[in-house]
Formats: structure tokens, C-alpha cells, sequence
């Protein structure tokens, strides 16, 4: 926008020349008001971490200075937190949660890879535009319509085709999971096979290989970064989900043995008993310690995800 | 799965509170929601210038908001913790129960299990830490191989009835679950997993019986004859599992809560929560 005050021809270098283009008009203001809405949301993700940790550890601070039993928490085998005296042994749920989570990445990883290969490599035209959004919806389904579709669906196909009594277990909770999972790992791992240029594509084609040969030695190995990243982030959701995880498994407190055993997870736990537990009381805060935990192990999770990923920017 | 039921009584009942209206907030127990949603609802008909509104959560969430002044009368299905008295004691409150009516803990089995009666004590060796049952065929119940190893359905750790089959069937304060239960997490859930599973054994109120499990008998003490949970058996104490459902206050009650709770214990709120399937506190 020029106005009637602009100096007449002013010199390269001279003072008057750079005020002459810093005049602050309305677009100035818009620039710096719209960097403030948008730095205040970039750094918003930020704070909302730093203040949902801060929260968590300071509910359950007091126990964690006075009485926590470490290897207790980490070791123990009994989680009855309600009966006197209290044995908070956790070990039952961070197996459970282990092994839902191992069978749900059984599922997810061929799964995911699979579509993402076909839609990234093979699918054409409308095929692969509807496909790619058949997986955005699948990614789209609430996870309590999941943990119906556990109770209701998957249960009763797993006692009948399995002959097992308890149809909610870890094979159950693992196999809900994995198809939570899949979605998003498709399309991160889709993203990853697009980063590899087409040159290496052709350069394979032009040498003779087939279609899946140039997949397989060419394509995927470039791609691993992103695939491993794809792998934890599916696996950082598996571990965080939980209503169609409590619905799903079976709930019970004890270390599975095989996948048709019930089990329970971190998460349904605290979602299970919070509700109940006196506010302030050991119960209340132990559950926090468990929070601080996932919390801890899923941000580790994401951070080695996003570590894989830059490395392999940085190298290229 | 309660949330809906929850929303739905929240809503339904604050947004009939107009101006001029008294408000009496109840939260607490979720196995206490429907009972406390019904005598709400039959309460607006007695005194429709007072509208109550009920809310689920849980007994810990319910006393909890007691105590802080968020609402008038807390839900539970057990009596306050003595941390959680102490609690109330800090902020000079002195609570008060009272005691609204009973509910009878019914033995859920599967509709095709023969059993036909169970003791209190095989309850305890069935459900128990270290108890010793369990099989069907110790129990002289044959269920086919496959069905044989006694599946146990429990509820989660902080419900109230958890603690009370606890306390009043695994042998008081110092008893404990076997660590191979499953914990569901509602009374309904309960009945439904020993609906669906063939070799499943399990505790919840009576009020939520189905077609598709049947109750079994229990044995007092031994010798005795085998009870089935009813107003009658459970009101005369022959049943033998038995727990007092509370209304918390932060002190004794007054104005419109003193006439609420007063309403409740009174012929016409037990009729209300006798119709519900819970048991009044007196034979009416």
C-alpha cells in the first residue's frame, strides 16, 4: 500500500529509505496480531505437557516422597489397593499392558504395512484415493464403539472358535487394538514409502526388477526409519488407549499366562478405580503414579519415534 | 455405559429447575443411580417446588463432593472410610448416614448350571485367597472338561460391592479376592458375563437378576437350609448376604434435605425403592 507521506526516491543505504518501507500500516498490525494467535498456539501443545505432567505429579507427590515402595510398584505381583494393608504391586498391569500391546502390533504391523504398501505402490487412480480414504475413516471410529465391538462381537466369535469360557482377554483386547492402531500406522508408514524418490524406483524398473522385487529390496529398506516410527507410534496408541481396552480384556489383576487369559492395563486401571477412590487418600495418589508412569513411558515412546524420523531427514 | 443414564437423569432433572424452584443436588454410587433417579422422579410428584437431581460417579466421588459443599446429599453403598471421616472431621463436618433400605447380594450362575444350593463357606474357599475351590466337580457340579476350572466374576477393587462381599463373606477386614477374578466394572456387567460364560460364578445386587442366569440358594450356616434372596428372606436376616444402602449428609439434615431424606424412609419412598428391587427397611 503506498501513501501520499512516501519520500521521494530515496537511496539504497540510507536511513530514510528503510522507514520509508517499515511504515505500520494495516497489514503490519494484522501481521504481528496473527503471529501472536499462532505462536500462542504453537506454544499452547507445550504448555498443556508441562501443565498435565506438573498436574499429575503433584497429585501424587506426597506419596511418592513419603511412602512409595518402588520395587513394590514395579515388582509386586498383588494390586489390592482397597484392602488393609494395601499392596500396590503393579507388575500384574504392566504385563497385561505389555502383552495386549505385543498382540495388538502382531495384528496392526502386517496389517498397516500391507495397505500401505498396496496404496502407496500398487493402488492407482480411484482405487487408491478411495482406499486412502477408507483408512481415514477406519482411524475416525470411537474407541467405546471398539470396546462394544470387543464385548459384543469379538467375544462370543472367540469362545466359539477358540472353545475357551472367558471370551474377554488379552487375544481380544489385542485384536481391538491392533485394528485401532493399523489406521494411523498406515498412513504414517505411507507417508514414508512417498518420501522414497521415484528415481530409486525406476532406477530398480530399469535394471529389470519386478514390481514387488523393487518394493521389497528397494523401497522398504529406504523407508525403514519411517516404518520403525510408524511401529511406535502404533504402539505409543496401543499403550494409551483405554475404554476399549477396560471393556475388552476381561479385567483381571493377575500376570497372563497366554492370550486367552484375562488381563488388565495401566490405563483401565485408573480409569476403573479413580472414580471410587478418596480424593487425597494413597489410593488416589498411587493411581497418579501410574498415570506418571504411561505418561512417562508413552512420551519416551513418541520422543524415539520423532528421533528415528529426524535422523533419517538429517541424513538425507 | 452409565454415562448416558447419567447425562440423561442430570439433564432431565435440572433443566425442569426453574426459577422459584429449590435444587437438592445427589451424587454417589452408581449402583445406587437408578434407585436414587426413581425416588428423584417420584419425589417431584410429592413436592414439585423441589427438584432433585442425581448424578452417578461412584460412593468416593459422592462423599467427596459432600464434604466440599459441591451438593447436598451423597450416595453410597458403603459406610465413609475412616480417612475419609477424618477428612470431614478437618473441615468441621460430622456426617450422618442414613440408612435408606438394603440390598441383597445374589450368586449369579449360569442359566444351565445345576447347582443347587452353595454355603457361605464354600463362598469363601470359591472366592478367596487361598481358598481351595476350584473346580465345578469339587463343588459335585459337572459342567463337560473344558468348562470344569470355576471362572470367577468379581467387580473392580473400589466398589462398594467389592468391599462389602469382602467383608461379609471372605472373612471380614483381613479377607481377600483369589488375584484370578475378573473385575467388572458394574453390577449389570456382572450378570451379563455369567449369562454369557457356561463355567462362571458371580455376586451382584438382586436387583439386576435376568432370565438368563439363575440364583443360587445360599446356605447360611451349615445345615441350614438353602435361602433364596428376597424382600422377606433378606428384611428377616435368613439370607445371608445382605448390605444397608446410605444417604450422607455433612451434618444432620434440614429444610428441604431433612423433608427429602425423611420422604425416602417414609411408607411412600420404600414403596418406590422396593419397586426398583432393593429392599426397604422395613416389610410394608
Amino acid at each position: 500500500m503506498t501513501t501520499a507521506q512516501q519520500p521521494p526516491t530515496p537511496h539504497r543505504g540510507q536511513p530514510a529509505w528503510a522507514a520509508a518501507l517499515d511504515t505500520r500500516d494495516r497489514a503490519w498490525w494484522n501481521d504481528l496480531a496473527m503471529r501472536g494467535v499462532v505462536l500462542a498456539g504453537g506454544m499452547s501443545a507445550v504448555l498443556f505437557i508441562v501443565a498435565i505432567f506438573g498436574f499429575i505429579a503433584s497429585q501424587g507427590f506426597e506419596f511418592i516422597v513419603n511412602r512409595l515402595d518402588l520395587g513394590e510398584l514395579l515388582l509386586g505381583v498383588r494390586w489390592e489397593p482397597t484392602v488393609e494393608p494395601p499392596q500396590y504391586g503393579a507388575l500384574p498391569l504392566i504385563a497385561g499392558t505389555g502383552w495386549i500391546t505385543a498382540v495388538a502390533m502382531a495384528i496392526a504391523v502386517p496389517l498397516a504395512f500391507g495397505a500401505a504398501i498396496y496404496v502407496g505402490e500398487f493402488a492407482r487412480g480411484k482405487q487408491r484415493e478411495w482406499l486412502k480414504i477408507g483408512i481415514e475413516l477406519l482411524a475416525a471410529i470411537p474407541s467405546v464403539v471398539w470396546g462394544v465391538i470387543g464385548l459384543h462381537v469379538m467375544k462370543p466369535i472367540i469362545q466359539e472358535l477358540f472353545g475357551v469360557q472367558v471370551g474377554l482377554n488379552v487375544l481380544n483386547a489385542g485384536i481391538i487394538l491392533g485394528l485401532m492402531a493399523a489406521p494411523i500406522m498406515a498412513t504414517i508408514a505411507e507417508d514414508a514409502l512417498k518420501a522414497v524418490p521415484d528415481s530409486y524406483r525406476e532406477a530398480a524398473e530399469a535394471l529389470g526388477a519386478t514390481k514387488w522385487q523393487v518394493v521389497w529390496k528397494v523401497v522398504l529398506p529406504h523407508a525403514r526409519p519411517g516404518l520403525s516410527a510408524a511401529v511406535l507410534l502404533g504402539i505409543g496408541r496401543a499403550f494409551g488407549e483405554t475404554i476399549a481396552v477396560l471393556m475388552a480384556s476381561g479385567h483381571r489383576l493377575m500376570i497372563p499366562e497366554s492370550i486367552f487369559d484375562s488381563a488388565a492395563t495401566l490405563t483401565a486401571t485408573i480409569a476403573a478405580e479413580l472414580g471410587e477412590a478418596a480424593v487425597g487418600g494413597d489410593h488416589y495418589q498411587v493411581l497418579f503414579v501410574l498415570g506418571m508412569l504411561l505418561f512417562l513411558i508413552t512420551f519416551a515412546i513418541n520422543l524415539t519415534a520423532d528421533w528415528i524420523v529426524r535422523g533419517r531427514r538429517s541424513k538425507a | 455405559m452409565k454415562l448416558p443414564l447419567v447425562l440423561a437423569f442430570a439433564s432431565t432433572l435440572t433443566v425442569a429447575c426453574g426459577s422459584g424452584q429449590k435444587e437438592i443436588q445427589n451424587l454417589g454410587s452408581d449402583t445406587m443411580l437408578e434407585v436414587a433417579g426413581a425416588l428423584a422422579e417420584a419425589y417431584q410428584k410429592v413436592k414439585p417446588e423441589v427438584v432433585v437431581s442425581v448424578s452417578g460417579g461412584g460412593s468416593g466421588v459422592g462423599i467427596a463432593a459432600v464434604m466440599s459443599g459441591d451438593v447436598d446429599i451423597a450416595n453410597s453403598s458403603r459406610k465413609m472410610k475412616e480417612k475419609e471421616e477424618e477428612e470431614a472431621r478437618k473441615h468441621g463436618y460430622s456426617p450422618v448416614h442414613t440408612s435408606i433400605g438394603f440390598d441383597g447380594i445374589a450368586i449369579y450362575v449360569h442359566k444351565d448350571n445345576p447347582l443347587p444350593s452353595i454355603t457361605l463357606e464354600q463362598l469363601k474357599e470359591l472366592f478367596g485367597d487361598g481358598g481351595k475351590l476350584t473346580k465345578w466337580s469339587e463343588l459335585g457340579v459337572k459342567l463337560g472338561d473344558d468348562a470344569d476350572p470355576v471362572v470367577l466374576a468379581s467387580r473392580q477393587n473400589n466398589s462398594g460391592t467389592y468391599e462389602f462381599f469382602r467383608e461379609a463373606v471372605l472373612g471380614g477386614d483381613k479377607g481377600r479376592f483369589k488375584a484370578n477374578c475378573n473385575n467388572l466394572n458394574g453390577s449389570k456387567d456382572v450378570v451379563d458375563f455369567c449369562a454369557k460364560t457356561k463355567s462362571a460364578i458371580g455376586y451382584s445386587g438382586i436387583a439386576y437378576a435376568t432370565d438368563q442366569v439363575r440364583i443360587v440358594p445360599v446356605v447360611k450356616s451349615a445345615g441350614g437350609p438353602p435361602v433364596l434372596p428376597t424382600v422377606a428372606t433378606v428384611l428377616d436376616g435368613s439370607y445371608g448376604i445382605r448390605r444397608p444402602l446410605y444417604m450422607i449428609t455433612k451434618g444432620a439434615a434440614e429444610g428441604d434435605v431433612k423433608g427429602y431424606l425423611d420422604w425416602i424412609v417414609s411408607d411412600a419412598g420404600q414403596k418406590v425403592l422396593q419397586d426398583k428391587g432393593y429392599i426397604p427397611l422395613r416389610k410394608l
